[in-house]
């Protein structure tokens, strides 16, 4: 049993074997992600009740949730893959952290921009420092834009690979901390935020659309990554012998 | 009909929201296909110069 | 073990000896701090309660400034004569070294910022017990800024033009320090409990020292390949 899945993501790490498997998953993560998402803004648009405080404007977690949560997760998957690039030397873990970073990016900025406009009609101001969320989201951004930036200014690939994944784990043991210290800072004064903790329960003809669209983004999510990771391999394989027949094979049509 | 996009007066803030994700969504999606375009064709027409030079 | 102790030694020794002989390397910093702090006056108007208010922050945000300034020479000028690649071929870890380097680093601009401070403290008329609480935040927060601008350091250093690189990277990591630093002493400047802020300082900067020197080491084996 062990063995099976053993040699599956053996091979799965084998850039051939994965370029043609990814093929095969790809719609699998992209049709049922875009359908959730379809289901999921649907009734969160026009099903769900309105919030008794927040009234119609809460409808907007339905897209800030699922793009804060995935600005999370993007980072906690590049810094995974990151260091197993790093421990286990392997080169597709380093092209998944490559592929993650700008994804991540885009989302945070959703986060960020999502949350901004919500705050308009309810703290009456596009922002406000004193919310913790939205300053750690920021600091987030940062941390990928430098992930980026050293990523980009280093041309050698296997060079660019190891030094973005050292900074990468560097930010990932930071960005607890960061998220510590920016509450801490805002506790002093603290207001509304988008989605309280420990609020009253929500009700379920709100939650499902919003899990809906929290799984149905992370499928999309997966699905862009893969399709990055594709043009990745291609890049970091396009000596090799499998790319030239793939590329001399395939186009003859 | 119009007092469902209205959304009680928050419409242009929700629909914002909403529109804003779909475009940002919509250009990653887009990029993604496109860069993958531009490299499979790039590769290929290295391949065919070096072939070419044989 | 004596011999790691030894090399440590000789190692912060050796850029100690080298800052004497360049003593712009220690100063601009310094000139740096004093000058990104006369700023906020002139911009902000002499309004002595005003100047009371942002003068926590405006100090913390300018040492930050005058660290990340001091950061890009670390390991400049090793990298460019070759002895980084002696250092990396010593017999002695490299965990070690590159600490000892730092040390040297935060000892030549991040002591000196903690010395100054209360000079740009007074004119900003905060209290002395107030000034006292921030040459401690200094204190601890330098000493972070040093072990984590070494990291940032030790990734750009083959990196042409690193300068403005090297700040992306090192800044969003520095903020919870900041935060802390310039919070802790706004607090104490309030008379309120201030406690937790140099708590937390404290924690990072052991965090930072058991952690940094490693990510350090491995940044610089990775930059001269």
């Amino acid at each position: 049993m062990w063995n099976t899945i053993w040699t599956f993501f053996h091979k799965l790490a084998s850039p051939p074997h994965f370029y043609r498997i990814s093929a095969i998953l790809l719609p699998w993560l992209a049709v049922p992600g875009y359908l959730l998402v379809a289901w999921g803004t649907y009734n969160g648009l026009f099903t769900a009740p309105e919030d008794y405080q927040q009234k119609d404007a809460f409808r907007i977690i339905y897209v800030h949730v699922p793009s804060a949560y995935l600005s999370m997760m993007a980072y906690m998957v590049m810094a995974i893959s990151a260091g197993i690039g790093l421990i286990w030397r392997m080169k597709l873990a380093h092209a998944v952290a490559a592929a993650a970073a700008p994804i991540g990016a885009a989302f945070t900025f959703l986060a960020l921009a999502t949350g901004s406009i919500w705050g308009r009609p309810m703290w009456g101001t596009w922002w406000e420092w004193g919310d913790p969320r939205l300053t750690s989201e920021l600091i987030l951004l940062f941390l990928y834009f430098g992930y980026m930036a050293l990523r980009s200014s280093i041309g050698d690939t296997a060079k660019a690979d190891k030094a973005s994944a050292v900074l990468a784990l560097v930010g990932a043991i930071n960005v607890p901390i960061i998220h510590y210290s920016v509450e801490w800072w805002t506790s002093l004064h603290q207001g509304q935020t988008l989605l309280a903790e420990g609020g009253p329960a929500i009700d379920t003809a709100m939650l499902w659309p919003l899990l809906a669209n929290i799984f149905g983004f992370s499928l999309i999510f997966g699905s862009m990554l893969l399709r990055r990771l594709r043009t990745e391999v291609l890049f970091r394989e396009r000596r090799k012998r499998w790319v030239k027949e793939l590329a001399l094979g395939g186009q003859q049509s | 009909m119009m007092e469902m996009f209205n959304m009680g007066d928050y419409g242009p803030y929700v629909w914002s929201c909403f529109g804003l994700t779909a475009f940002v969504v919509g250009i990653i999606e887009w990029r993604a296909r496109q860069r993958h375009k531009i490299m499979a064709r790039e590769i290929e027409v290295r391949l065919r110069a070096m072939e070419g030079r044989e | 073990m004596p011999g790691m102790i030894a090399a440590f030694v000789a190692t912060t020794q050796r850029e100690l000896l080298l800052s004497l002989r360049r003593p712009g390397d220690m100063l601009n910093p310094l000139v740096f701090f004093l000058m990104v702090s006369t700023l906020f006056p002139l911009a902000v108007g002499p309004d002595n309660e005003t100047l009371k208010e942002i003068g926590p922050g405006v100090t913390w945000v300018a040492a930050l400034l005058a660290m990340l300034l001091s950061l890009n020479s670390l390991f400049m000028s090793d990298y460019e004569d070759g002895s980084l690649e002696q250092l990396l071929l010593s017999a002695q870890p490299l965990p070690v070294l590159g600490l000892g380097k730092t040390l040297a680093h935060w000892l030549v601009t991040g002591l000196p910022l903690v010395i100054v401070a209360p000079i740009v403290a007074v004119t900003y008329r905060l209290p002395n017990e107030v000034i006292f609480v921030m040459m401690l935040t200094l204190l601890l927060g330098t000493i972070s800024l040093s072990l984590l601008g070494a990291i940032g350091a030790a990734l750009t250093v083959g990196i042409h033009r690193g300068t403005a690189l090297l700040s992306l990277l090192v800044l969003p990591l520095s903020m919870p320090l900041l935060i802390f630093g310039a919070r802790t002493v706004a607090l104490a400047a309030n008379n309120e409990v201030y406690s937790a802020g140099i708590y937390f300082l404290a924690a990072y900067a052991v965090g930072a020292l058991t952690l940094a020197p490693f990510a350090t080491a491995a940044a610089l084996r990775i930059s001269n390949e």
